[in-house]
Parts: C-alpha cells; structure tokens; sequence
C-alpha cells in the first residue's frame, strides 16, 4: 500500500523526496549517536591501559587513569625507561622478535612449496593429502603440548628459539597450505601451461610465477602469523622457561597485580604496540585473510 | 631440499616435449621436494604427538600404569573438571552466540554509514592485542574499588545520578537524645507533640560529604499546632556546646525527617531546608516521635567484585565479546556487502517492511556467513586458555577454569598430571570432531 502511494508520489513532487531525505537523515541520528557511544565504550579499556602505563606509581595510588586524562603533565615515560632497563624484559622481548621472525618466514616458505605440489602437480593421493591437511587444521596445541616437551627435553630444544619456531611453524602449516594452495588453484591454467612449454622447471615456475602471483595471500598468512606467533602465551609458558617471549614472561607478574602496575602495564602496552602498528598498516590484507579463510 | 635432482631444464627454442620419461622414483621425487619439509614438520610436532598424547591418556599420570578410560572417568569426577566442563558448557552457549550477534548488529548500524570505517576499526583493533595484554586490560577495568576500576566508578556516578537520595553515609547522634543507626534512622528519644521543637544533632560527618548549599543552621521558632526541628551538624571547630546550635554549625539539607505516631508508624515526612529546618504544619494532639530516616544515609558503593568467585565467568565472557565483535562484524559486514541490493530493493517494492526485509530475506542470505561466525567462535570458545589466566586472580582461578585452562593447569603448572592432561587434551579434540567432518565435507564438495 504504502510503496504504491510512494511510487505514485515521488516524480511528481521533488520537494517530498528532499524532506523525505532530511527525515531519513535525522531519523539515523539515533543510529550516529548510539554508534558513537559504542566506539568509545571500545576505545575506553585500551586507553586505560594505556593512561595507566604512563602514572607513576604515587600518581596511579591517587586515584584512577581516567582522572589523569585531562592532566597531560603527569604523564611520564618513566615506566618505559625502567622497562629498558629491565634485563628480563628486554630479552623477553628479544627472544618474541627472533620466535616471530622465525616462526612466520619458515612456515609461510614451506606452506608455499606444499601448496605448489597440491595444486599443480600432479601425484597419486594429492586429494587425500589435502584432505589430510584440512584434516589437521582443528588439532588443538593442547594435543601437541606433553609430548613435545618431552621431546623437546630429549633433543635439548627445551627453553631454545628453535623449538618455539618449530612448533609455531608446524601448526600453522595447516592453515597456510590450505590458504594457499586455494590461492594458487586460482592462477589461470594457460599462465602455468605457457611458462611450462617455454621449459620452465618446476622450480622456476615456483619461485618465478606463482610466488610472486600468490604475494596477496602470503601478505595475509604473514600478518596473521606475526600477530598469533607475538600472541602466543601457552606455547611459550610450556616450552620456554629463561627464554620465554613477552607474554609468558610478564605473566608471572599478574600474582602481584595492582602493586606492579608500573611494570605490568608498559610491559603489556608495548607488547600491544607491534600488533597494533602491524594491524593499522597492514589492515587490508587482515581483513582480506580473515575473509579468505575464518576456519583457524 | 634437493633440488639438483629434480630439475628438469630444456634448451630454449626447443619443441614442448612430451611429458618426460622418469622412472617412478623421479616423479615421486619432484612432489616429495616440495611436500617433504612440511610433511616433517607436520608429522614430527602435529601427528606424532596427536597420536602419542592419545596413547598417553590411557595410562596413569606417571606412565607406569595402563589404566584404561580412569583418566577419562576423572574429567567427570574430580570438581574442579566438573567446574570447569559446566563453564565451558555456559561459555559455548552464551559467547558465540552473543559475539555472533553483536557482529550482527553493528555489521547492520554501520551499513550506510559515512565514518563506518573509523568505528570498525575502533571495534576491530582489540582483535589485534595478545589476549594476555587484553587481560590485563580488563583486570584493570574491573578492579573493585570504585576509585581504580573504571567499571565500578561507572556504576557509582550513575547510581549517584539516579539512584538513592541519601545525603551522608557515615554520621552519629550528637548526643544521646538521639537513638538508632544510619541503617535503621535516628530516633529522638523525647516524644513530641504540637508546639516542640525537635533538635536532631548529628555528628561524625565526613566533611566532604557536607552538601554544598548547606548554611548556618537555625533553630526554629515553636509553631503552633506543628512540630518544628533542624537536623545540623552539631560540630564546631571552635567548640560550642553539644545540643545546642551553635555559630559555625551548619545544617544539613536534603534530610529526611519522618514523624511516627505512637506505634512508630509514620505519619508524614519532610525534607530539611538548607540551614537544617524543617515543619510538620497540622499536627494533631497526641505524641509523637520524631527521626531522621535511614533514607538520608546511602551505603557507600563497595564496588562489585567482578573478579571473585561469583562473576569471574560472566567478567570473563564480557572481555571475549569485547574481543570477537570486531571479528563477527567485518565477516558479518562482508556478506552484507555481498547481498544483491536488487533483490533487497525488490521486496520493499512489494511493500514489506524493514523489518520484513531483515527478517525474511537478509538473515537467510546471511546464514552461511553467521554460521562461520558462529562455528569459528565455538571453536575459540573451546580452546580458551589465555584469558582465563590474565584476567582471574589466582583466588577465583579455580572458579573460572575451562577445560584448556585445567588441561595446563595439571600437566604443566607443577603437577606433572601427563595422564589427565592428556586426557583432556583427547577430550577437547573429541569436541572438535563434528566441525572437522564438516570442514572435509566442505572441502570434498569444493574440490571436486
């Protein structure tokens, strides 16, 4: 009834289109105002732990961070300073440098190969291979945790950063050999084909046309790696104990929590500053491999 | 990796050969170059010790013993595995769904919306932040002290906006005329009838508590046929006599006074003016009693104490949906993107309505991608660990526990439980099993 008498309506008189217009625009302004609040209920934890790392200690006893917010001249670098200075936390954060590093090259390079073989070679049981790998994307770290500690205390990878990439690298192969070998799937056919008749080896074919073809999907795998590999609490707190990464490496501080604020909250918030500075730049290729494959 | 062997080079210019003559052990060989590094990876640190901690599960916790399912029989006996199974249980019904629908929601609010992009990433970017930097985050928002956890300061101005209209929270009677507790009011102990004056002397007060329009506090004149009083602060810095209405005594505005009649019923009540005055106009013969109601005294907020043993779980859930929306709406938002708007436009025409259109045709088209969503968050759900230790105090730990977080407690934190650990490690894969066949089915059917 009503789209009818809209339908009828709306050439012959523009003016109703126009207010019709400003109607709907202030009909959404409850729809702004509410949006508005929501993105500031988001923002107000992070800020908080920001605010909180920038007190010094007698300044955050006084009162909470949000009373501090509109007295910029109490804010300090202190916190960070002594951080620095901390030897434990320095190589903590050393020790999750080197692991991410690690632990997102060799398992992106391997993938890679993998995902070649999968998809443009041919071999008996390729599809049961895949299928295999599909397989294994939902096997929990908690199945891997035991067994490989004690191995780990067997072959001296104990407390080493080889171990932690290891094993960072080994369950992400899952997810990046399915991620890319649906990537490289994709590569038109008549582009493999051709640089195959030019005699191209499988090797060149590789490293010349569908590395280079597949970087979108490798930029995305590379992004969610850094972020899981510099995340990672369990693995580190298992298989780490001098040379553990940042976040394992502050937890045991959380038995003290509210004393130490000063150590726990710079320590927290510049663990956050890398994933954060990753994210901001990199944002289109995190959302790209979210919606590529939101199955990890 | 070997690649001499396998490579395979023609001169340039040459005619396409025919697809080389290798003998089986060449063509195997070429797939297995590239395959062979992350098959060993896979096989050393996923399969080999999926299948170890398997085995490992049906023996004792020292591993001398096969014992058959008694690990197993222990995840359902011992309480701290009860607890931890029915928070998973509470964790897996309430948290995918609630993420689900919060992604939902803002996907739907931001749609046409100018500035989306800054409030998507505003909701995204905790997606971002280790879950332990997350905990930390939240500890400090839930801190009890309404002085320190944002949360609870928050719930304190708003009750002090809305909610009781008490004036102080701490004072005691001036003298011993007066009888009761801020709890229960305070009783003068002198009846009253028309023509009393009632003085009600508090002290004890805490001076910032003092309303800021409050004046220096007068005694009233008697009225006739009422009963008249002040409720002051009967405190002065220079002395004065206690009972008695001093210079430099303040009344106190804003109280409640009630009259009860004999049986200590109420009768009326009034509010004292800003020097402590107030009047019962027609009173009539008889005695009366006259009290400041436990009305003008509010508890002082405690805090609520959202990481003790009550709340910790719903906390904790709270600080995931936190996380996870970000995730829900992007998904979300993409598969709305990729809705035909003609057939949207189509359905208004003929004459549903936005509810309508929501209901019956964005939703349906939008369930694959709610679905993803939704199993995405089960999965997370069932795997939680990270969170439960960063933002449970070692106090209600216990309290918040789900089965990953168990899984590590007794096989890694000292205990040395291999057997139960492994147990539960088998039992959280289990869980997995029905996403995994669907996930293959997926596959199959794209592969094919």
């Amino acid at each position: 009834m009503a789209t009818v008498d809209t339908a009828v309506e709306t050439p012959v008189d523009p003016d109703t289109r126009l207010s019709a217009k400003l109607l709907r625009f202030l009909g959404r302004t409850p729809v702004h105002i509410v949006l508005v609040l929501l993105a500031i209920f988001w923002l107000i934890p992070t800020t908080g732990l920001f605010i909180t790392s920038l007190l010094t200690p007698s300044d955050a006893a006084q009162g909470g961070w949000w009373t501090f917010v509109t007295k910029p001249s109490t804010w300090t670098l202190d916190n960070y300073a002594n951080m620095f200075d901390n030897e434990g936390i320095t190589h903590a954060l050393w020790v999750t440098v080197l692991v991410t590093i690690g632990a997102t090259i060799l398992p992106i390079l391997v993938a890679a190969l993998a995902a070649y073989a999968l998809a443009w070679i041919e071999f008996p049981g390729r599809d049961w291979l895949f299928l295999l790998v599909v397989g294994l994307l939902l096997v929990p770290i908690q199945m891997a945790l035991i067994p490989i500690f004690r191995l780990y205390n067997d072959l001296n990878l104990f407390d080493t950063i080889p171990g932690l990439i290891l094993f960072h690298s080994a369950f992400a192969l899952p997810f990046a050999i399915f991620l890319l070998r649906n990537f490289f799937v994709g590569i038109p056919r008549d582009l493999m084909e051709a640089a195959r008749i030019d005699g191209a080896s499988e090797w060149r074919l590789f490293f010349k046309v569908v590395l280079p073809l597949g970087l979108p999907a490798i930029a995305s795998l590379a992004i969610f790696q850094v972020l899981f590999v510099w995340n990672d609490l369990l693995v580190g707190l298992v298989l780490s104990q001098q040379n553990q990464p940042i976040a394992p490496a502050i937890a045991g501080q959380l038995r003290q929590f509210g004393s130490n604020l000063d150590v726990l909250a710079p320590a927290s918030f510049f663990s956050a500053i890398i994933p954060l500075t990753i994210f901001a730049l990199f944002q289109r290729y995190f959302v790209q491999g979210l919606l590529a494959g939101s199955v990890k | 990796m070997s690649s001499t062997g396998v490579r395979v080079e023609f001169p340039a210019g040459e005619a396409p050969p025919p697809p080389p003559r290798q003998s089986a052990f060449r063509r195997a060989l070429l797939p297995l170059s590239f395959l062979g590094p992350a098959l060993l990876l896979l096989f050393v640190w996923v399969v080999y010790p999926m299948v170890a901690t398997m085995y490992r599960s049906l023996f004792n916790d020292r591993g001398t013993e096969f014992v058959w399912f008694d690990n197993y029989e222990q995840i359902f006996t011992e309480e701290r595995l009860q607890t931890a199974l029915k928070n998973n249980a509470l964790w897996v019904l309430i948290v995918p769904a609630a993420v689900t629908a919060v992604g939902l929601l803002f996907a739907v609010l931001t749609e046409r919306i100018v500035w989306s992009t800054a409030f998507k990433i505003s909701v995204f970017m905790p997606l971002a932040i280790s879950l332990f930097a997350v905990g930390v985050i939240w500890r400090i928002m839930y801190q009890q002290d309404p002085d320190r956890g944002a949360i609870n300061a928050g719930i304190a101005a708003i009750k002090g906006e809305f909610g009781s209209e008490g004036v102080l929270t701490r004072a005691s009677p001036s003298t011993d005329a007066l009888d009761g507790s801020t709890s229960q009011g305070f009783v003068l102990k002198q009846p009253m009838s028309a023509g009393d004056v009632a003085p009600l002397g508090l002290t004890a007060i805490r001076v910032p508590e003092i309303p800021e329009d409050a004046v220096q506090a007068v005694e009233p004149e008697p009225l006739r046929g009422g009963i008249t009083g002040v409720v002051w602060r009967d405190f002065s810095p220079r002395g004065g006599t206690t009972g008695k209405v001093d210079p430099d005594e303040v009344g106190i505005p804003g109280a409640t006074v009630e009259l009860r009649d004999a049986d200590g019923k109420k009768v009326e009540d009034a509010k004292t003016e800003n020097d402590g005055t107030f009047e019962f106009k027609r009173v009539r013969d008889g005695e009366y009693r006259v009290a400041i109601s436990s009305g003008t005294f509010a508890e002082p907020f405690q805090g609520v104490n959202w990481l003790g043993d009550k709340l910790i779980t719903p906390a904790i859930m709270f600080a995931f949906v936190w996380v996870n929306a970000g995730f829900a709406m992007v998904i979300t938002a993409a598969g709305l993107a990729s809705i035909p708007r003609d057939t949207l436009e189509a359905a208004r025409t003929d004459g549903a309505s936005e509810w309508q259109v929501f209901r019956r045709i964005t939703i349906p088209l939008l369930a694959p991608v709610l679905t993803v969503v939704f199993v995405t968050q089960i999965i997370g759900v069932l795997k939680l660990f990270d969170l439960i230790l960063s933002i449970a105090p070692g106090s209600s730990q216990d309290d918040a526990a789900t089965l990953a977080f168990v899984q590590w407690q007794v096989s890694f934190s000292g205990q040395n439980r291999f057997g139960l650990g492994s147990a539960i490690a088998t039992f959280i894969l289990i869980l997995f099993i029905p996403f995994l066949i669907v996930n293959i089915r997926r596959f199959r059917a794209d592969t094919t």
